[in-house]
């Protein structure tokens, strides 16, 4: 009894990895393709997830296993953000996967089992949790990209991630180990603490940090560590492209959060300076490379990369202003995302991608409605008001005047110029060309009601940001100032 | 809210909201109703704006039918809308043209009826929003947002190269509105509010912090006014918008731009704009003079009085930097005068062309003999374009060049050869579109002006000719908030 109260703030975690287990069995015996009790069934689990996550919610910051595990604000809201951003992945893709024979128990399963990695991610408060969480979301990432074996390109893709996450994830083990080495432990906080003293050797330290900033740019896909990014999103079936491009980001920016904030806070003129670097790399690479691109995967994946270049300027300024700033875009790209490749997969039918940037032709003549929807995605993108992605580059840019980096700031908002160049270019094809073809776009009602509630909420949510930019706030706040 | 409801937001909100109705009328099997929806939101949105002139207190300069809430308290940033004698005006023009222009793309617009009609309602509020707002964030998302509707609205209904011009258009300005984010933000964290009046009474010691501000805020707002060297993307946008667009670009859009200069750049950083204003004045005084010049050599009609365009607003911003009350009134009845001139001008060309579908000088030449009623309306505003006494175009540019004689002769010189260039442009076009022989077959079969477009023109002739005989209703309501702006520039910010 002692022992299960003690797991409270774990019975997300556990309820995940039950119901994972009893799913892939339950699978075994359904015949039917289209698994609809399967797919309820993980429907059911995300949201029993939720209720969990929100039940088991408490005041402060609880610890469990020893100070593996830690169960705060932000941990809850990213969570509850994951279950949420996964759910709305699965209604998109289900159709579009059924088309293509991918809709499969493995599937299911493995998207879980994803799920629970960003879970412990999110949660960890050691290095080896924070690694154990990472690959588990990184192995199933693997083989989602994989799954669809009977594509050449889809394997090819599947195999450089693999190659060059397997190569990241050693970097960052090799960093781990040197903050080990320096600190004599692997628990965050006792790494700060030790690192505060003054006790550990300094050379070490920003040595494994340098290891660490590569691996976790990796992760992230921020430039010069970029270079799977457009292959795997282009290869991978766009449902996978999805879930890739979508909640492993919430989990990455908690990642980030827990190495650089909560145990390296101490070195972080050394890390501010190093992510100055990636940012602005990767909003220049990411925005001028993204223009030349013809493919609408491949055109979102350099804008992921762009995107991350924004995230990165609000962890850089070293503030809880701009942590939560930083929070606010990671959650702010991952509703636009889940719009973008959504609607990449409303438009697509059996036998037929609409990836290339001329699927979208004369879009508002076949449905006005799914490209207004469309056009307020990519003007959240290019963060124009007053859609939700104006505020989120808008807290971005505050927090780094706020720090003193306006030259930062500026060159910044030279690049979300040129990036509004190919979003506009988008709406210039939907609203300004002629369509290709004429074939009747068939949405289910279930995805078309879902891409309206994601477009007009980034509308809504720009018009009234207040609640989101609060959370945002608040929960960097609790987790961070003390 | 002295007539029981909040004036400005309804001003604001209505036409958003009937473009959202008109959105739901769906595709162009119901364009009628689309049409009749539009125009009832377009009138309607114009009398709930009558109250502010009727209602406005003429002996303050202080802001006047005043709401504010909280609207994110994370930046404290509030839905703070207010209008003082300058803004007010700006308010009832842009709701006065809205009408109009839904009665001028009654039957020209074909395709996609719902679509247009909703992007002029929606840019309409917006606009709205820009003039009322009183914290700079609220003004920047209005600001930002009424972009969306006029890049669609060139670029789907527009001439053979409107994706280009729409694209230009959109860039241009973003550039620039991302700049003054850059300087919003830095007043933000110095003075702890978005506010724009704490911004107008925060102390900036240092000139070097007043003049990097000046220029973030002067790069979005010469982009909007057009100040040459960012003019270019103007005549593409004119050229290329359909007739309701560039009348909207004309009339109101432009305005936006000189607006902030009032609103943001002279009253926030009152040191450097004495500090830039012969370079301010250097630019108005070649886009007045070169730009008028260039306008004189154009061969299409719209180009042409897009060019005149860039000169007048150079007269505009001239008379802000000349720091004296003719100035600044002058420029801010030219402001309103050229509204409704080039918004006519460009109505008159948009009648033209959509009989004959061409839009170059030389292929007209006679119009008069076919269609009289309308060549009589066309020559009131080409007078009025060229500064006519007795209508509306005289009273701006004769007052800011008697503030120009004050500050220096030779800027009222330069300033003074609009008088000439401008009728030689206008007048010029004017006589060989108009006089002359019949020049060829789709001349021959225009027809007049239907009662539709009659009842535009009038109401634009009578607003012309009203104003340029009798302006004291426009002057007088300025008065307190001009005086109250040239005092406040007179006290340096600076401290050493």
């Amino acid at each position: 009894m002692n022992l299960f109260a003690s797991l409270f703030p774990a019975y997300a975690e556990i309820f995940l990895l039950v119901m994972v287990s009893v799913i892939l069995i339950v699978d075994l015996f359904m015949v039917n393709y289209t698994k609809t009790l399967t797919y309820l069934l993980v429907q059911l689990t995300l949201l029993g997830c939720s209720l969990i996550t929100v039940s088991t919610h408490q005041e402060g910051i609880a610890h469990l296993f020893n100070h593996m595990f830690v169960d705060d604000l932000m941990a809850d809201v990213l969570k509850l953000l994951t279950y949420l951003s996964v759910s709305m992945m699965l209604v998109y893709s289900r159709t579009y996967l059924m088309a293509r024979g991918l809709f499969t128990g493995e599937f299911l399963g493995l998207v879980l089992f994803a799920t629970l990695g960003m879970m412990v991610m999110i949660s960890a408060s050691n290095f080896v949790t924070l690694y154990l969480g990472l690959e588990l979301l990184a192995l199933s990432q693997y083989a989602l990209v994989a799954l669809q074996r009977d594509s050449s390109v889809a394997t090819e893709s599947a195999m450089k991630y693999f190659i060059l996450g397997a190569m990241a994830s050693g970097f960052l083990l090799y960093g781990m180990s040197m903050m080990y080495g320096a600190t004599g432990s692997l628990d965050v906080n006792r790494i700060a603490e030790v690192i505060q003293n003054g006790s550990a050797n300094h050379t070490l330290l920003v040595f494994g940090l340098a290891f660490i900033v590569a691996g976790l740019a990796f992760k992230l896909g921020a430039v010069p560590f970029h270079m799977w990014v457009p292959d795997v999103y282009h290869g991978a079936p766009t449902a996978m492209t999805m879930f890739i491009g979508t909640a492993p980001k919430l989990a990455a920016f908690a990642f980030v959060m827990r190495i650089l904030v909560e145990a390296l806070q101490p070195l972080m003129i050394h890390w501010s300076g190093m992510l100055v670097i990636l940012a602005v790399l990767s909003m220049a690479v990411g925005n001028i490379t993204a223009i030349a691109q013809t493919n609408m995967k491949r055109m979102l994946a350099y804008s992921t990369i762009s995107h991350m270049g924004f995230l990165l300027i609000g962890v850089l300024s070293g503030t809880v202003e701009g942590y939560g700033a930083a929070m606010l875009y990671a959650v702010v790209y991952v509703l636009m995302s889940l719009g973008a490749f959504g609607m990449i997969m409303l438009l697509s039918r059996e036998g037929f991608e609409a990836d290339n940037l001329n699927d979208f032709k004369g879009l508002n003549q076949r449905s006005p409605w799914l490209a207004f929807m469309m056009m307020l995605l990519m003007f959240s993108m290019a963060g124009v008001p007053p859609t939700i992605g104006f505020y989120a580059k808008l807290a971005v840019f505050s927090a780094a005047v706020h720090a003193g980096h306006i030259p930062l700031v500026v060159t910044a908002v030279v690049f979300s110029l040129i990036g509004a160049f190919y979003y506009l270019r988008i709406v210039k094809l939907m609203y300004f060309d002629a369509p290709e073809s004429h074939e009747k776009i068939y949405v289910q009602p279930d995805s078309s009601l879902l891409i309206s509630i994601n477009g007009l909420a980034v509308l809504a949510l720009g018009i009234l940001p207040n609640t989101l930019l609060s959370v945002c706030a608040v929960s960097m706040q609790q987790s961070f100032l003390h | 809210m002295i007539f029981g409801y909040p004036l400005l937001s309804v001003a604001i909100w209505l036409p958003i909201l009937f473009g959202v109705l008109v959105l739901a009328t769906g595709n162009d099997s119901n364009a009628r109703l689309a049409r009749v929806i539009a125009l009832v939101g377009g009138i309607l949105g114009f009398l709930v704006t009558i109250p502010l002139y009727t209602g406005f207190d003429r002996m303050t300069s202080a802001m006047q039918f005043v709401e504010m809430k909280d609207w994110i308290t994370r930046f404290n940033i509030h839905y703070h809308l207010g209008v003082d004698g300058i803004s007010v005006l700006f308010v009832l023009l842009n709701s006065f043209f809205t009408p109009l222009v839904v009665i001028a793309g009654w039957q020209v617009i074909e395709k996609r009826v719902a679509q247009y009609m909703a992007a002029f309602l929606i840019m309409s509020g917006l606009v709205n929003g820009v003039f009322a707002s009183l914290d700079a964030m609220l003004f920047y998302v209005f600001w930002e947002a009424m972009l969306i509707p006029m890049f669609i609205i060139i670029g789907v209904w527009g001439g053979p190269n409107r994706v280009y011009a729409a694209l230009k258009f959109f860039l241009y300005t973003l550039l620039g509105s991302l700049l003054m984010l850059v300087a919003l933000l830095y007043l933000y964290m110095q003075s702890g509010s978005f506010e724009i009046l704490d911004f107008h009474r925060m102390a900036m010691p240092s000139l070097t912090a007043q003049v990097l501000v000046f220029i973030a805020f002067f790069m979005a707002f010469s982009v909007k006014v057009p100040m040459v060297p960012v003019h270019t993307w103007l005549p593409d946008a004119h050229v290329e918008a359909p007739t309701g667009g560039s009348v909207i670009l004309a009339a109101i859009m432009l305005k936006v731009g000189a607006y902030g200069f009032i609103r943001f750049s002279m009253p926030i950083t009152p040191d450097a704009s004495h500090y830039l204003a012969p370079v301010m004045i250097a630019l108005s005084l070649i886009a007045v003079v070169y730009i008028g010049l260039v306008a004189l050599t154009q061969a299409d009609m719209k180009k042409l009085v897009a060019y005149s365009s860039i000169s007048h607003m150079g007269f505009v911003t001239l008379g802000f930097f000349i720091f004296n009350a003719y100035g600044m009134e002058g420029a801010l009845l030219q402001m309103i005068s050229h509204g409704f001139v080039s918004g006519a001008l460009f109505l008159c060309i948009g009648v033209l062309y959509d009989r004959v579908h061409s839009r170059q000088i030389v292929d007209y030449g006679g119009v008069a003999n076919k269609m009289p009623v309308f060549a009589a309306l066309f020559m009131l505003f080409a007078m009025a374009n060229s500064g006519l006494p007795g209508t509306s175009g005289f009273v701006g540019e004769f007052m800011v060049i008697l503030g120009a004689v004050k500050a220096n002769f030779w800027y009222a010189f330069l300033a003074a050869s609009t008088l000439i260039f401008g009728a030689a442009y206008t007048l010029w076009m004017y006589k060989r579109v108009i006089f002359g022989a019949v020049a060829n077959d789709h001349v021959a079969h225009l027809r007049d002006i239907g009662a539709r477009e009659k009842i535009v023109f009038v109401v634009l002739a009578i607003t012309v000719l009203g104003m340029g005989l009798y302006p004291l209703p426009f002057a007088d309501i300025m008065h307190a908030s001009v005086n109250d702006l040239l005092v406040h520039l007179a006290i340096p910010k600076v401290t050493n």
